[in-house]
């Protein structure tokens, strides 16, 4: 275990690997930007909110295939915030499992790119999501079924704040805590707004980390914008034994481009018009 | 004649496919000696996963393993498993077509005493309304095995209600379940009587009490709701003076609506015999039977009356 560590801290430390995610993060949140200007509606906040993780997680951390997408050996990951699911099209295009000409059919007719993920559809999303919480349960059905075939594959489940409401994600925190699912990491993406207002003028949410601890859940507290934290937490829950982790990783909701950030309307269903496409993108290009 | 209870069927059918097919496990919501999951969790423990009272995450979760190969069953009481943990049933399991098969004990009237919040009486319009759901509902032990094997045979999201009270065998020993096949139990002409689960068995003593009365009822055993039999139906339709449809259900959206729906284009009267969009009560599920106008005397009575 100190070994994968010393190797997992090394290649953290590799500053090519910071540069590269970087600058596939920035990539994602300028292909969300484009993708949501063509689709005319969709979830541009949370997207870019988890734009740093998912970068981590599609070209960094997980196993992946784009040649093969249902390759056995994969690491699963399930968005269960299926609303924000640009940021993974956009991971996924980027990664080479289709092509980006894709983007505009986002959220049309006869489009590949459904306004929530479907599996069928679009290559490399491995669930249905939308329904918030589900894709939660699903991902730790996932892994409690390679823990039984003993596959090592890891599940990687992407979930929003807001979604911390539903009664299901607590009846699955328990399940994944009583079978010890370590192969499972469960990432809050907690920028603090959901659809309406701030989670706890919605509904009281804090304190999130001690309800996760309670539940028997092992948790990181990382900033969701910070790449070395964001890949020393994922080194560290390979070394987790015999409980499932999660990260409550702090975000800024529409972070990258400041007129949405932290700015509850842009949670959805709207699109950046022709202008503020063009702000968007030139902000996010001299974004350092 | 065995007189078991689909709800043990199922359950000794588990343990005796769980030889023949080492590919399945049973999810359950701590209602195993209700659901009779206990006989298969008793053989095979490593093969039953327990999920606790939770029965949203436990569907969700069981539509992740499937994707492993192995084939879940999610098991619970009809109500829970049709209306609690419904629309996990539509997103995580149908709509992306998943190989999970549902299979609920404590349905219709047949619950008795636990009442109203546990007899189910929704469950098979419910699932009947969801696309990519096979809807099955069987008649006695015989067809509850063949079931249960032909659900591990073929791939989708599928509901088995089973039920509660034992029940006599009214399949012929050499019967063949097959999805989306209605078969004919008793031949007859004029009227046909169309039942489902535990009906079937109070429309053929209903149409054996009728035969002294001179009136030659045919019994129809429809045992999946969806895909329903629509050939059988209309062809007993083009030979019947008019139709009755028996089911331990509201009288909305079950076996009732399906006969309608199917034979639609054919100009033949259809009365149904089931719960009258009412909430029942507790009781013994014969006597509740009787108050609620699923009986056999009820059969029996509404077909003498539309046969003068």
């Amino acid at each position: 275990m100190a070994r994968d560590k010393t190797a997992a801290i090394n290649r953290i430390m590799n500053h090519d690997t910071l540069t590269l995610l970087r600058t596939k993060a920035k990539i994602i949140r300028k292909d969300v930007m484009q993708m949501l200007h063509y689709a005319g509606s969709g979830h541009p906040g949370g997207s870019l909110s988890a734009a740093d993780i998912v970068a981590a997680l599609y070209f960094h951390e997980m196993r992946l295939n784009p040649k093969s997408p249902n390759w056995p050996q994969r690491d699963f990951f399930v968005l269960s915030k299926g609303h924000s699911c640009p940021v993974v099209y956009a991971a996924l295009a980027e990664s080479g499992f289709f092509s980006k000409d894709w983007y505009n059919g986002l959220r049309h007719i006869n489009g590949a790119l459904q306004g929530h993920p479907d599996r069928k559809k679009t290559p490399g999303i491995e669930f249905n999501s939308g329904s918030l919480s589900q894709g939660f349960s699903f991902g730790l059905g996932r892994a409690l079924a390679y823990k039984h075939t003993k596959d090592t594959n890891r599940v990687y489940i992407l979930m929003g704040c807001g979604e911390q409401d539903e009664g299901q994600v607590w009846e699955g925190a328990m399940f994944g805590a009583h079978y010890k699912l370590n192969n499972v990491l469960a990432i809050v993406d907690y920028n603090q707004l959901q659809s309406d207002d701030t989670n706890d003028h919605i509904m009281m949410l804090k304190p999130l980390a001690e309800k996760w601890r309670s539940f028997g859940w092992n948790v990181f507290e990382i900033d969701g914008h910070n790449m070395e934290q964001i890949l020393g937490a994922f080194a560290d829950a390979r070394g987790i034994r015999l409980k499932p982790s999660v990260i409550i990783a702090s975000t800024i909701k529409g972070k990258g481009v400041s007129f949405m950030e932290n700015v509850p309307k842009w949670h959805g269903s709207l699109a950046p018009t022709a202008d503020e496409l063009k702000l968007a993108m030139a902000e996010l290009d001299n974004d350092q | 004649m065995s007189t078991e209870s689909l709800r043990v069927a199922f359950g000794q059918s588990l343990v005796r496919l769980a030889y023949k097919y080492p590919n399945f496990v049973v999810f359950d919501a701590d209602v195993a000696g209700g659901t009779c999951t206990h006989f298969f969790r008793n053989d095979f423990p490593d093969r039953f996963i327990q999920c606790g009272i939770a029965e949203q995450n436990m569907m969700s979760a069981a539509a992740g393993y499937s994707l492993s190969g192995i084939t879940p069953f999610v098991t619970c009481y009809a109500v829970f498993a049709s209306m609690r943990a419904v629309e996990q049933a539509r997103n995580s399991v149908a709509y992306p077509d998943f190989n999970v098969k549902i299979v609920a004990s404590h349905v219709g009237l047949d619950v008795g005493p636990d009442g109203v919040s546990h007899q189910a009486l929704e469950d098979l319009a419910i699932f009947r309304a969801i696309p990519n759901f096979t809807v099955i509902s069987p008649a006695d032990e015989r067809e509850v095995l063949q079931a249960t094997e032909v659900m591990l045979r073929t791939h989708g999201p599928t509901y088995m209600r089973t039920g509660r009270s034992p029940v006599p065998d009214v399949t012929p020993a050499d019967y063949q379940f097959k999805i989306g096949k209605g078969v004919v139990l008793k031949d007859g002409s004029e009227v046909t009587i169309v039942a489902t689960g535990i009906m079937v068995h109070r429309a053929i003593a209903a149409a054996q009490h009728l035969k002294n009365d001179g009136i030659n009822a045919k019994v129809v055993n429809i045992s999946t709701i969806k895909p329903i039999d629509r050939p059988l139906l209309q062809q007993c339709a083009s030979h019947s003076r008019f139709m009755v449809t028996c089911e331990d259900h509201n009288i909305y959206g079950g076996l009732f609506s399906s006969v309608l729906e199917a034979i639609a284009d054919a100009p033949v009267p259809v009365y149904p015999v089931a719960v009258r969009d009412c909430f029942a009560e507790s009781g013994e599920p014969l006597a509740l039977a009787q108050k609620y106008g699923i009986s056999e005397a009820d059969i029996i009575n509404l077909i003498k009356s539309k046969h003068n």
